[in-house]
């Protein structure tokens, strides 16, 4: 493990303290609020890029992944067991602290699961279903592929729509802030913007070293031989089908982390976090990243998500997106950061990301 | 439920199943000429019939359907012409993406040009009311339109694949490209020509169907899920296996939607696709190399 990789993460750290003082300096501590949100969604994309880029497989279900974790986090935190606080197993599940009593907005005393709890049970969750999609999933290519996780992405769309305790339509709002320790919480209100800022970007940190370790290491060189052929590696005594899956796993588990961490943030969320399109968003972040490009994806997963929370695209912002996938497809497959124009600096990064 | 009901659903069923027969057909002309799917094939039938609705206010129904179909198929050559044929030696995930970020380019246009209302065309003869009776079910002349349209198609496909000239020129191209071009087809033409053909299509369907569904700026990417599911189902490439399959998850649906909530049935026809890729890739009526399909 050499200490050069992580230069770019030491002065990605520096220039998130950095950005924090500009914005303080113009007075502009609101932008933080949309960086925060996009720092969630660029877990999502680094996920991605790892089953894209290094894995070579598609999905177009990775908004599913995230809303299995952000619904699971959202019903638990806010299901109100109260009615049946007498009955043995709610009063179980309390002494072993599984449970906590808050009040909603209207002062409703409501006992429900802890956020901890309905952390680890939507990780679960999404890790037990990414294994039952992936299992026969993964075998498939190309358009199969591409069918089988749109299919599976709009399963969970129909399923949140369709389901009462769900929210239907409406999705579930109210839901209560994450607290780690005392004062320290995910939670979008104006007094904890700071805080939250820092929090998204330690977990975009996380999960930036995890997967740049995982690219240099056995594992990293392993997916990538799988995806410049998969037949030679396969010769060659590489499980190509268990590597697909556990990257196929991974990056869900990174988009439920997401969705967790975006849900507690923004104390709500929607069918509208599970559409295709969204999923295909996501798709499109990771190709102007440069497809087997961490650093790529980061910085165009937080800039194109901050744009579009900003309303820069106004009614346009699908069609942007979509633009933005043919046109990388048809003029850039290797992505933004690897035109000519930009080499130099592209070539800064990428070094690094690839070892 | 009696007889009359089971009639009525089946007729329902068969309804729907034969417009997904058709949008699996125009999944069908693409890919056996090129070889990928074209994730844009349901919004082919949106342009056909807004374009149909659009022109039926300043022309008489059959001048407007003639022209939505002349546009869409120009249509369709253009983003051949301009999306895929720029892309050499691309890759299927390329080109899947190129098609993807195409259905949301057009359909976000759409929404730009017919804004969200919901429309729809007349209904070819008669009204939304009027209705015949068959074994006590009671049927819109529409959905006989419907029918007739599919029947027609799918016919004229089959004759014009295997006895023009040009039909059997495409199906050399989807044999084998380097050999049908040693023969003196235009194999790049003859791509152009399957995008326009089956954008032709597209927007013929999508006008005979817009009486009976409406027609909203979105309503591409569903139709497209179940033309693939049907196209995969009847074996991609096979028209005739698409037609049986087409009509098999339309009267699937019909019988899910008599016995549970309306919002499943989509569910159904995504766990059926899901189904169909892990166990029968190769579809249900071919008997194709399983392995050799699932790496195309």
């Amino acid at each position: 493990m050499r200490l050069r990789t992580y230069y770019p993460v030491i002065a990605g750290m520096a220039l998130i303290v950095l950005l924090h003082v500009v914005l303080r300096v113009a007075d502009a501590t609101y932008y933080m609020t949309q960086i925060t949100m996009s720092a969630y969604y660029a877990l999502v994309v680094i996920g991605l890029c790892l089953l894209m880029g290094y894995a070579g497989q598609i999905s177009l279900g990775h908004a599913g992944f995230f809303a299995i974790g952000g619904y699971t986090s959202a019903v638990m935190t806010t299901y109100n067991l109260s009615p049946w606080s007498d009955s043995s197993w709610v009063g179980g599940l309390d002494s072993l602290g599984l449970l906590v009593r808050w009040e909603d907005l209207y002062g409703t005393e409501i006992l429900s699961f802890s956020p901890w709890v309905a952390f680890g049970t939507a990780i679960l969750l999404t890790g037990i279903i990414a294994l039952i999609i992936g299992m026969p999933v993964i075998r498939l290519k190309g358009h199969y592929l591409a069918m089988a996780t749109l299919g599976f992405g709009l399963i969970v769309y129909r399923v949140a729509l369709g389901t009462p305790i769900l929210g239907r339509a409406d999705g579930i709002s109210n839901v209560p802030p994450f607290r780690f320790i005392d004062g320290l919480q995910v939670n979008g209100r104006a007094p904890f913007r700071v805080q939250n800022y820092y929090i998204a970007w330690t977990a975009v940190i996380v999960a930036m070293v995890l997967s740049l370790n995982l690219v240099r290491s056995r594992v990293g060189r392993a997916l990538r031989s799988i995806h410049e052929n998969e037949e030679a590696a396969h010769s060659l005594g590489v499980n190509t089908y268990r590597y697909k899956l556990g990257t196929f796993i991974l990056s869900a588990l990174f988009a439920a982390m997401g969705g967790v961490l975006l849900t507690h943030y923004n104390g709500s969320i929607g069918p509208s976090e599970v559409t295709v399109m969204k999923s295909v968003r996501y798709v499109a972040i990771v190709a102007v990243g440069g497809m087997a490009n961490l650093w790529g994806a980061l910085i165009m997963g937080i800039l194109l998500n901050f744009l579009s929370l900003r309303g820069v695209f106004g009614t346009f912002d699908d069609a942007v997106f979509g633009g933005i996938l043919i046109a990388m497809m048809l003029f850039a497959p290797q992505g933004l950061l690897r035109v000519p124009e930009l080499r130099a600096f592209s070539a800064l990064l990428s070094r690094r990301s690839h070892g | 439920m009696n007889f009359a009901q089971v009639v009525q659903y089946a007729f329902s069923g068969i309804t729907v199943g034969s417009i997904y027969a058709i949008v699996a057909v125009g999944f069908n002309i693409i890919y056996n000429t090129t070889g990928i799917i074209n994730f844009a094939q349901g919004e082919f039938l949106i342009i056909g019939a807004m374009t149909a609705i659009s022109v039926s206010r300043i022309a008489p129904l059959p001048v407007a359907i003639l022209v939505a179909v002349v546009v869409t198929t120009a249509l369709g050559g253009l983003i051949e012409f301009v999306f895929i044929r720029p892309v050499k030696k691309a890759s299927v995930l390329r080109l899947i993406i190129i098609t993807i970020g195409l259905s949301i380019l057009i359909r976000e246009a759409m929404l730009h040009i017919w804004d969200e209302q919901v429309r729809s065309l007349p209904y070819f003869t008669g009204t939304a009311v009027s209705s015949l009776t068959i074994l006590g079910a009671h049927i819109s002349p529409q959905v006989l339109w419907v029918l007739g349209a599919s029947a027609v198609i799918v016919a004229a496909l089959t004759l014009f694949f295997r006895y023009t000239l040009m039909g059997r020129a495409m199906r050399a191209c989807a044999d084998d490209s380097m050999a049908a071009r040693l023969c003196g087809v235009n194999d790049r033409w003859m791509v152009t020509l399957s995008f326009m053909l089956s954008a032709g299509i597209g927007a013929l369907a999508g006008c005979v169907i817009s009486p009976v569904t409406q027609t909203q700026y979105d309503m591409g990417a569903p139709l497209a899920i179940k033309g693939f599911t049907v196209a995969i189902v009847g074996g991609l490439g096979n028209s005739m296996g698409a037609v049986a399959a087409g009509l098999f998850l339309g009267l699937l649906e019909a019988l899910v939607v008599s016995q549970f909530a309306a919002a499943y049935k989509d569910v159904v026809a995504i766990i059926v696709l899901l189904l169909i890729l892990v166990f029968r890739p190769s579809g249900l009526f071919t008997r194709g190399d399983v392995s050799a399909l699932r790496t195309a």
